[in-house]
Order: structure tokens, then sequence, then C-alpha cells
């Protein structure tokens, strides 16, 4: 952290600390939900492609779910810029892993528990990385699907969603997953889950990537769209019998 | 002789002149009284043949629950019926006094009511009060025109919609409205898509809980299913209920008595009437 000195009247001078201007007060540029959920061969995590700033969709482009080595998927909803500082980190976790060289590489569980420490610390510091993390994997044979909030929070379950998921997309998933979903399945249900993102989140676009993790590996599948349905009789002229309405 | 300085305002509407005082008061500590609030899920949707409203039936004082078993589908007239949420006794006065003036309006006009009428005149009253009446409304019925839903927002703003929702659990049943909405449904399906969508919201939200209130509004007909469906229902560990231990023995019927009775006789004369 660094300081620099600035001279006024008296003679003295003032070292203004920078730590207010290095805290994360509020994010800037947020990515929107992510939902995941356990199937048959693995996870499956889907998000869509967008990054808003404020209330303005400025990058449609942005990944907002990783592989981490072999075993394991991360997504993050929330300040895009401390996702990617979550990825160095991790990026020289798996660097010094490599270095031993002796065939150990980190699963998803030690992945979880490391995020939820660098969450809890930061936050304690009153200095939070702003987001929302879901870590996906497998390694020996075992699914592994967990959550950690910016506050620390941090559990596994089936199925999890973050941000306006919460409220959306976790109903559908209590009252319609089921253990042992096949992969078609799988992604029927999470594109459910994204098509009513889609139509009720402000913040949501319709591109959007579903990124599968099995026993063999990660595969992320390139971007599409969700169709989506406008034809309802009663949009085509809403307020006929209702003037003043909307 | 002084001028009252508050004055009744005599057209109606909101009167802003205590709000100066009770910001003063807030600012010195005190704690205004918090209202009953119907923390709910409503929902409402068009099918084949005209509307069906969905309610849950759990009204909130702040983390307490208040009503377990509370009705948030008002009457408003026999083909229209309206769901209400936020402050329960805004709901339950503001249908009240427009369920009235709507069946005056009846008796004038010789008609049936119509739901756009009920309509404005809720519009009209939410509006003027500027959202202090805090009243989210469902409002749905079958009149001479078809069938009609709308929403009402405390502030007074209205849309017409094929499927509706309000109150705390309204994302939960947005979710499985938006996921499984058809057009053209039949009765069955419109039902089991609300109750659907009610009990998604009574199980994910705090705010809603308890029993699915239904209501099936056809033309010329309405069916008022109270408590359709009650998936929280109290369990006991014996099927009897509540079941008591072994038979009870008398052992002794005897009195005695602890004290010796005496007899006082008046003494005096009798009052005077």
């Amino acid at each position: 952290m660094t300081t620099f000195t600035v001279p006024i009247d008296n003679g003295d001078s003032v070292k203004i600390a920078e730590e207010e201007s290095q805290r994360t007060l509020y994010p800037y540029v947020t990515g929107t939900s992510i939902v995941a959920i356990k199937y048959k061969d693995g996870v499956l995590m889907a998000s869509d492609m967008g990054g808003s700033y404020g209330s303005t969709l400025r990058y449609k482009n942005i990944e907002r779910v990783k592989a981490i080595g072999k075993h394991s998927l991360l997504g993050a909803s929330g300040e895009i810029s401390d996702f990617q500082e979550i990825l160095r980190y991790l990026d020289e976790l798996t660097l010094n892993d490599n270095m031993w060289d002796d065939g150990n590489s980190l699963g998803p569980k030690e992945i979880h528990n490391y995020l939820t420490r660098v969450m809890y610390n930061r936050r304690n510091k009153f200095n939070p990385l702003w987001n929302t993390l879901v870590l996906g994997g497998v390694k020996n044979g075992k699914s592994y699907l967990g959550m950690v909030s910016m506050i620390g929070v941090s559990f596994e379950d089936d199925h999890v969603a973050t941000g306006f998921g919460n409220h959306l997309a976790r109903p559908i998933l209590r009252d319609e997953w089921h253990a042992d979903l096949s992969f078609e399945d799988g992604v029927k249900l999470l594109e459910k889950c994204m098509r009513v993102l889609l139509y009720r989140d402000r913040s949501a676009i319709n591109k959007l990537q579903i990124a599968k993790i099995t026993e063999e590996g990660v595969t992320v599948s390139q971007p599409y769209s969700l169709k989506t349905f406008w034809e309802f009789s009663s949009f085509h002229n809403p307020t006929a019998g209702a003037e003043g309405s909307w | 002789m002084s001028q009252s300085t508050v004055d009744v305002s005599a057209k109606g509407g909101f009167s802003f002149d205590l709000c100066k005082r009770n910001e003063m008061l807030t600012q010195k500590g005190l704690k205004a009284p918090s209202f009953l609030k119907t923390g709910t899920t409503i929902v409402g949707l068009i099918f084949k043949d005209g509307v069906i409203l969905g309610a849950d039936t759990r009204a909130t004082e702040g983390p307490i629950v208040a009503d377990k078993n509370c009705e948030k589908i008002h009457y408003m007239a026999p083909n229209i019926y309206c769901c209400g949420a936020g402050t329960a006794a805004d709901t339950e006065a503001v249908t009240d006094m427009v369920s009235s003036q709507l069946r005056l309006h009846r008796y004038e006009t010789g008609r049936d009511s119509r739901v756009i009428t009920a309509l404005t005149l809720l519009k009209k009253h939410l509006f003027s009060y500027q959202g202090h009446v805090s009243a989210a409304l469902v409002l749905g019925g079958v009149d001479i025109t078809g069938p009609h839903l709308h929403t009402i927002d405390p502030n007074g703003l209205t849309e017409t919609l094929p499927f509706a929702t309000m109150g705390s659990g309204s994302l939960a049943a947005m979710s499985v409205f938006e996921a499984k909405y058809k057009e053209g449904l039949t009765r069955d399906e419109g039902i089991k898509l609300v109750a659907e969508a009610i009990c998604s919201g009574i199980f994910n939200d705090l705010g809603s809980g308890s029993n699915v209130d239904i209501c099936v509004i056809t033309k010329g007909n309405k069916e008022y299913l109270r408590n359709y469906m009650e998936p929280n229902p109290r369990t006991y560990v014996s099927s009897k209920g509540y079941s008591f231990t072994k038979k009870t023995e008398v052992l002794l019927t005897k009195i005695t008595p602890l004290l010796e009775r005496v007899e006082i006789t008046e003494v005096g004369e009798a009052m005077e009437e």
C-alpha cells in the first residue's frame, strides 16, 4: 500500500493513506446470476455473458465460468474485476502445485475451502471481493457443488443459484431437480431457469453458455440464445378494454 | 379567534399536514407502530373460460405469524373478486369500500358490474393517497365484455395481463408462471398451475405460508374454493390426535370438608329501592 505526503499550511505534511480508494465499496462492472446443478455424470453450470456497468449493458462477451485445474469449474456473479483477481490467485495455486510435480492436483473441495477462507478473511478486513462464487467439480467419481458468498457464507448443495437466480430459479430447481438427471434433462432444466431469468431479470442477456464438468474434464459450450415466446393474444392489444391501464 | 392550523381536506386524498410533526418525532426517537402486513403470494391467470385467482393464507406482523388462515381473496361483486397484498387493513378497507360502491352502482344502472369499473375506482383511490395506502391488488372477473385480469400497485399503476403475481412471494410464483403458462388452459390445468404457483410462494418465501385459496370465475358462475389445498397440516405423533395415558382409576369417593359450614343470616333492614 503506497502512501503519499501532502504539504499543508502549518508546515506539517499529512500522509494521506490511499486505503479508502483501495477498498471495494461498491461494485462497478457486474455479472448477473449463475445457475448450477449436479447431474448423473457431474455438474452443469449455466451463465449468461453480460457485464453491466450500473444500468448499462457494457460488455456482452464476458465468460463468467472458467475451468480451474482438471477437476473444477468456477462461476462468479458480481464484480468482474474481483473475479479476475480470484482467477489469478487460483492460477498461483495451480502453478505451485505443478511445480511440486508430485501428481497431486487440487480437487473441488480443496478449492472451495480455499475460496471460503479468502472471501471470509477479506470481509473481515472490510475489503470484500464482491462476488458470489459457484464451485463445481468431479474428482475420483464424486461430484461436488458448492457456493461462497462475498461475506464468506459457504455451503454445498445439489443445486445452487446466485443473485436473482435465488428468487427465480431456486423454486423451479427445488421442484424439478432429482438425482441422476441425464445430460439432456439437466440442460433442459437449466434452460428453463435461464429463460425465466431472461424474462424477469433486467440485467440478463440472451446469450448464454453452459459448462459441463465430468470425470473426463471440462467442456464449455459455445454461446447461444434461448427461444422466447411473446405471442400471447393478450399482448397484442393489452388495454383494449381498459383505457388508462398498462 | 386564531385559525386552526390543521385542516381536514374537504376533497379527500392524502392530508400532508401531520408529516412535519411525524418527521420531528421519528428524529427524536419515536418508533412508529408497525403494520400488520400480509407478506403474501397472490396470483391470477386467464384460462379458456374465465379467470382463476389464487392466494396463500398467512398474515405476518414483522417476524411473527399473526393469522395462520386468513382470507386474502376479497369479494367485490358476484362476478369480480380481488386478491390483496400489503397492509392487511388497507387491502380489507379498500376492497370493502369499492365493493359497496359497486353495489350502489349496480342498483343505479340495473346492470352487472364491469371489471374496469372496479379497476378505475380502486386506481383513483390509491393514486390520490400517493402510495400511503399500502395495498397491492390482483383484480379479476368476468363481465359482459369477457374475462379480465388486472394488477394494481399501491401507487395507483394498473396493468392488464394474462397472468400476474403480487406480494413478497411474487418472484417465486412468477417463475412457475413464466415456465409453464400457455394460452387456452382448461379449468383443471389452470387450477393446477395456480396451486403450483402459490405452493412455490408458500415453500420458497418466508412471508407466505399455510394453505392455498382458489377462486374460479367464469361467465355467470363463480367458485370460491377456500383452503383448496392444505400442504402444511398440523401433524401429531399419534393418529388419534392427542391421546391420554392409561385409564384413570377412581380410588376413593369421599368428600372431606375443610371448614365447618356456617349459615349467616342477614341482620339489619333491607335497602330502599
